[in-house]
């Protein structure tokens, strides 16, 4: 029995029980391509076409939106979502290909608008068929999010937007986009309002789309400019000026401390995937030699790694204590460190793992004999994505040293 | 076995850790301390061995020295969740008093199977009692010892005993022609000198006990194998105290930076002392979820406790020592003084994080638990 399945409701005891019968049979195939490290490195229509299959069919079984209710497309269960996330975890399935739209967009929504746009875009967005993005970021504004300079103005039920998103994760590959704007210039805060935009139907008629390049040559992420481009007032969330309170419900799911469980899978075991974890490390290590003994045996190495497996097991343990209120003197004090640790403790592993390979760490993807296909290197440049995308680690640390330590506040 | 959620830490063991919480916030502040513990600043002093004994018989008749005893020895047998937890809480306090002591031999002589019976049924009875298991080295390899036992006479030095002229009995491991046994000594038996230290931490006393010709009876001939099993707990309480140490650390810093002010703002406006008061917190909380992790595996998951105590040590040996680097170094002056009772925790700290292995020691250990001993 896993360490959860023990403190099962009634419910979730059965539905364990069912995730677990589904996904002993419909596990999905081996891919026939090279699979990203995450959903925000999806290059190609190839993998997307096989991650949004899975995302499907896990939808159509109920492993997806479990605890919203049936009217909006959900399973209507009582926090089932992170039972089916064990479990597909522990099946080690693909990951999902929607994760903006349900891990931002789907709360976001589902918190701020109106029943009938709820009803009309969650299913969706549950099964995958409409791939959502973020468009918060802009040239001017990145960690001062609150400067966004992109307008909406007024044109009787319509709003016409003009401005420029940059670093739009999935852009190239999305139906709908959560927007935020300024609907007035006077105020900085209660001059935002939030928006979501139907972009693919819009692309060449006031939207375009230019992809990025990344620092791993990847794509995946993009700039998207609004030209004269007009949307119904229907698509407003929530109240004129109330974008950024908005944007926070985002921002918080984002972070991992929203109190909706986004629906998670991974750690798919195959060729065609890479994950930065210890054990991966220690294999690693293992297999690599070095003056003629493995790696696994030099004592600064051995050192190094169980430093981060320690760090690990520390944010593992955090979720887990996060469950138990008696040992918690602030009810956010755990949740609001889960990005801040998690990337950056990917990002030590893939740079311990490049010492460790040595030399060979010179070598990427297009090197046949590149150790573990040169995903190493590739993983450490990426992790950087994580320790900057959502709040960088210095504004996580603001706001870890603000709201919960109560500092004052920084400029 | 696997592992409750919970880390079984149940309505009990939170009841408790919260009656420890407020009894020690109500009847020991840290201003009391400081005047029991800090009266003699001179460097040469010898440790004064000045503590509550008062309050501890309080404690004593709140049964926490009897909370880890089996119920079959006349204790409560509490799982070793619960006892961290009290154990932080006396952490946060630093209050000096031999409970840690006591919790470790009580484990010992736990594993000690029947032959250690009576002498937990003394400590049930209000008896106290510390390790004396190291040598002068301070080596953490169980099978080293300072002590040798020829028949039944033990002789030899046991260094680092911890709160020793606090207690009332000494758990000691000697080698005999056979290997390692243990044997339960009375502090005040004929032949025993306890021979005080001059230490730095003011929150304990730490002695070395000189044994001459001591008679004593055995309660493990398989001294190692009990030490092997007892061990986790050990390392896990006294994670659990730097833990509760350690947040009381960085409240206090908390706080000094959020009232002191210099270049027309509060010292937590600026990142440079904001940002490692963070560091400090995600450091606290690591060690905090792995103590409880281990503690839960002792009681449950038994194949995988030492591996988890390892971790829970390694990350509280680093918490302290950061810990106490940002408390003094934010306190500016005042925190280098020793009217500032961030001295107390700072000292203390340094020690705990020394103490049963530092972070370095755990980790080898760990690696070769994961990785296999190297070639
Ligand atoms: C892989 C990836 C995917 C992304 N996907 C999306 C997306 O889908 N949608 C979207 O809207 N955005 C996305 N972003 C953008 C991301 O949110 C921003 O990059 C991020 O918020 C930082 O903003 P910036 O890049 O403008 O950096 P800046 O804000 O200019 O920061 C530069 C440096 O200064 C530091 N800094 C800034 N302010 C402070 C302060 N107050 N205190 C201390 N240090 C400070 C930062 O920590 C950073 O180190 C993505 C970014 C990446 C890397």
């Amino acid at each position: 029995m896993s360490e959860s399945a023990r403190q099962d409701s009634p419910e979730q005891a059965e539905f364990r029980d069912y995730c677990r019968q589904w996904l002993a049979s419909n596990k999905p195939k081996e891919p026939s391509v090279r699979l990203p490290l995450s959903p925000l490195e999806i290059m190609t229509e190839e993998q997307l076409s096989y991650l949004q299959g899975w995302q499907k069919s896990a939808y159509d079984a109920g492993l997806v939106g479990c605890d919203y209710p049936v009217a909006v497309g959900g399973g209507g269960r009582t926090d089932c979502q992170r039972v089916a996330n064990d479990e597909m975890i522990a099946a080690r399935t693909p990951f999902m290909p929607n994760v903006i739209g349900l891990g931002m967009a789907a709360p976001t929504v589902f918190h701020h608008a109106q029943e009938a746009l709820k009803e009309r875009l969650l299913p969706r967005l549950f099964s995958g068929q409409e791939i959502w993005c973020q468009g918060f970021s802009e040239p001017g504004a990145g960690s001062d999010l609150a400067s966004v300079q992109t307008f909406a103005e007024r044109k009787g039920d319509r709003w016409v937007i003009n401005g420029h998103k940059v670093w739009t994760s999935l852009a190239h590959f999305a139906d709908w986009m959560i927007l935020l704007v300024r609907t007035d210039r006077s105020h900085k805060y209660d001059g935002l309002s939030y928006f979501v935009v139907p972009i693919r139907a819009a692309l060449g008629q006031g939207v375009t789309v230019q992809p990025l390049i990344k620092i791993t040559g990847e794509t995946g992420f993009n700039e998207v400019i609004f030209e004269n481009l007009e949307v119904d007032d229907g698509y407003r969330l929530d109240e004129l000026g109330k974008g950024w309170q908005v944007a926070m419900t985002t921002l918080l799911h984002e972070r991992g401390a929203g109190e909706l469980q986004t629906p998670r899978s991974g750690g798919m075991k195959s060729k065609a995937t890479h994950s930065s974890n210890t054990a991966n490390l220690i294999e690693l290590a293992r297999c690599t030699s070095r003056n003629g003994k493995p790696a696994a045996d030099d004592p600064l190495i051995r050192d190094r790694i169980m430093q981060l497996v320690i760090r690990e097991a520390g944010l593992g343990q955090n979720q887990r204590r996060a469950r138990v209120s008696a040992l918690q003197d602030h009810p956010a004090r755990l949740l609001l460190q889960n990005k801040l640790l998690a990337s950056e403790i990917a990002q030590a592993i893939g740079a311990t793992a490049m010492e460790v390979e040595g030399a060979s760490a010179s070598l990427y993807l297009g090197d046949d004999n590149a150790p573990a296909g040169g995903q190493w290197p590739m993983a450490y440049m990426n992790s950087y994505g994580m320790t900057i995308a959502a709040g960088t680690s210095e504004v996580q640390r603001n706001i870890l040293g603000e709201r919960v330590l109560g500092l004052a506040k920084s400029k | 076995m696997t592992q409750p959620d919970n880390f079984g830490f149940g309505e009990e063991a939170a009841l408790l850790k919260d009656s420890a919480r407020k009894f020690l916030a109500d009847n020991f502040t840290t201003d009391k301390l400081h005047r029991m513990v800090a009266s003699d600043h001179r460097p040469e002093r010898i440790s004064a061995c000045a503590w509550d004994r008062d309050l501890w018989q309080q404690m004593v008749r709140l049964g926490w020295t009897s909370l880890a005893i089996p119920e079959s020895a006349g204790g409560l047998g509490m799982p070793l969740a619960a006892v961290a937890g009290l154990v932080e809480e006396l952490g946060r306090a630093a209050f000096p008093c031999p409970l840690l002591g006591s919790l470790n031999a009580t484990y010992v002589l736990t594993a000690c199977g029947n032959d250690g019976e009576a002498a937990l049924t003394e400590i049930a009875e209000g008896m106290t009692a510390t390790l004396a298991i190291t040598n002068a080295e301070g080596s953490w390899d169980l099978a080293d010892t300072g002590v040798d036992s020829t028949s039944g006479q033990l002789n030899g030095t046991a260094y680092f005993v911890q709160d020793a002229r606090k207690v009332d009995r000494l758990l000691v491991s000697a080698r005999t022609t056979k290997g390692l046994s243990l044997y339960w000594v009375a502090t005040d038996a004929e032949g025993v000198t306890i021979r005080p230290d001059a230490i730095v931490d003011l929150t304990r006393d730490q002695a070395h006990v000189i044994f001459e010709n001591v008679q004593a009876q055995a309660v493990s001939n398989n001294g190692v194998a009990a030490l092997s099993h007892a061990m986790p707990a050990i390392w896990t309480l006294l994670a659990a105290d730097i833990t509760g140490a350690a947040e009381w650390q960085l409240q206090a810093t908390v706080e000094y930076a959020g009232t002191r002010q210099q270049f027309e703002h509060p010292l937590g406006f600026f990142q440079a002392v904001k940002h490692p008061l963070v560091d400090v917190m995600v450091l606290i909380d690591q060690c905090k979820s792995l103590v409880y992790n281990a503690a839960c595996a002792f009681d449950t998951e038994p194949k995988r406790v030492a591996q988890f105590a390892h971790m829970a040590k390694a990350s509280a040996s680093e918490c302290a020592a950061f810990a106490s680097s940002r408390s003094v170094q934010s306190h500016g002056g005042i925190g280098f003084t020793w009217e500032c009772f961030i001295h107390l925790y700072f000292k203390r700290q340094k020690h705990s994080q020394l103490l049963w292995g530092d972070a370095a020691w755990h980790r080898a250990q760990l690696a070769n638990i994961l990785i296999g001993t190297a070639a």
